[in-house]
């Protein structure tokens, strides 16, 4: 049976993790590549590395970071941050990302999608999608790191850039990210009852039952957290532990 | 010895260099690793892997508009029984014919199509992510546990025409081949790359495969 993933997230600015809160309040917390190197023997299914490096004068630090996390972990390692075009997207997987997350660039530019999914696989292209509540059982896409409102419906959008080729969508909830109450599970079973490709629940993990919701509620395919594994709060062991106490597949 | 693993622009080309590598590093006699399109490195190399990833007519094509690279690969894996590894869309390619974004021939190397994975709703494609294998006696998995899992991204799959060729099988929800082989040639449908622990197993034992 397909497993349910469970992906630890690291926020990295100038080549150092940061965790968020609400996206903003960063605090420094350590290594890239050591941290990755921890996940991997813990047993976290993939990685991702969120670059929020302001300036892109200074995105190569994270090339360094995504090359090193390469020759030492052997899970897949998704990146995304800043990716504009064609040639990021290449960039970053020549230095040993598997998949590349896209988000404002996509909204800006869905056809970009379409021409990366052709020239790199489907499996390749991740489309994140923050994700905000404007009404009951609306969400709408933000960008430029959620500071940005669009008028695009959430679930309209992950159809389309399914039907474009992406392959994944990490579904961010801008209402809940580093809030720890909890997915927006709602948000979620908007998502996955119409789209037909897997989606990632990401933003507000607190506990362990949050995961669980976010399987048995929100139907995610794998899910995605920072904090609580980042400062020590549970370990990738006792998150699948726990769940597969629950009757849900997970690899151990 | 030689290990060439070619390459023609696949996405996931640097990690099966790096994994390949890795577990190369471990070998009492490792191999010096080259990754190349030159038909003469190809023709000179002890092992061959053929990585893959992204649509089966783009890699077919990538491959063919490399001068010499189809014919050196047939050269050393046909006639000179070199053993061979396909990895993802480079194991699918083995087949007569994909139905990936209309019909586009294969290698035909191992008899079989290429086909859409069918799936009812709650089945999200691509078929990504951790899943369990059972197989069959061979060499590459030697030290494999049945029910293993190892990391899956796909939407098309390989049918076999002969059963005998299909080595390993996952499950979404029907049976899928996971891996091929026929004689000095094997595939993967899964990422041994991107398999952690189980697959570097994987990888040790190809390098140590004599078919």
């Amino acid at each position: 049976m397909l497993k349910k993933r469970i992906i630890p997230c690291l926020d990295v600015d100038n080549g150092r993790v940061v965790k968020g809160v609400n996206f903003i309040d960063l605090v420094d917390a350590g290594d890239p590549v050591e941290q990755a190197i921890i996940y991997n023997a813990e047993g976290a299914d993939e990685l991702c590395f969120l670059d929020i490096t302001a300036s892109s004068d200074n995105r190569d630090t994270l090339l360094e970071v995504v090359k090193k996390t390469a020759e030492n972990c052997f899970i897949p390692l998704t990146v995304g941050g800043g990716v504009r075009n064609l040639d990021d997207i290449s960039r970053l997987l020549h230095f040993g990302a598997d998949k590349v997350s896209i988000n404002t660039a996509a909204v800006d530019n869905t056809d970009l999608v379409a021409e990366a999914a052709n020239k790199y696989g489907s499996s390749t292209i991740v489309i994140a999608v923050d994700a905000k509540q404007t009404d009951e059982n609306q969400w709408k896409v933000f960008t430029h790191g959620g500071r940005k409102e669009t008028d695009i419906d959430v679930v309209t959008y992950c159809n389309e850039v399914a039907k474009l080729g992406a392959g994944e969508i990490l579904l961010t909830s801008m209402d809940r990210d580093g809030t720890k109450s909890g997915f927006d599970n709602k948000l979620l079973k908007a998502v996955t009852s119409k789209v037909n490709i897997p989606v990632v629940a990401s933003g507000g993990v607190g506990n362990l039952n949050h995961l669980l919701d976010g399987i048995l509620e929100g139907e995610a395919s794998a899910l995605l957290a920072a904090s609580i594994f980042h400062f020590g709060e549970y370990s990738i062991g006792e998150v699948k532990r726990y769940l597969a106490d629950n009757n849900i597949p997970v690899r151990i | 010895m030689n290990l060439a693993i070619i390459n023609f622009g696949s996405g996931n080309l640097h990690s099966v260099h790096k994994a390949f590598e890795n577990v190369n590093s471990e070998l009492s006699n490792p191999y010096n690793i080259v990754v190349t399109n030159d038909p003469k490195e190809i023709q000179s190399a002890d092992k061959i892997v053929l990585p893959g990833v992204g649509a089966f007519g783009d890699c077919k094509n990538a491959i063919l508009n490399i001068e010499g690279l189809h014919a050196s690969l047939e050269v050393s894996v046909l006639k000179n029984k070199v053993p061979f590894i396909g990895i993802c869309v480079g194991m699918q390619l083995l087949a007569d014919l994909s139905y990936e974004f209309g019909t586009h021939s294969g290698f035909g190397w191992i008899p079989g199509e290429v086909r859409r994975i069918a799936s009812p709703q709650e089945y999200k494609i691509p078929h990504m992510g951790w899943n369990e294998i059972s197989f069959s006696d061979h060499k590459l998995f030697d030290g494999c546990e049945q029910g293993s899992d190892f990391y899956f991204v796909h939407s098309f799959y390989f049918q076999n025409q002969k059963s005998e060729h299909s080595i390993a099988t996952t499950k979404y929800p029907d049976q899928i081949t996971a891996a091929v082989c026929k004689e000095n040639i094997c595939g993967t449908q899964f990422h041994p790359e991107k398999s952690h622990i189980n697959g570097k197993r994987i990888i040790h034992n190809f390098l140590e495969w004599k078919p």
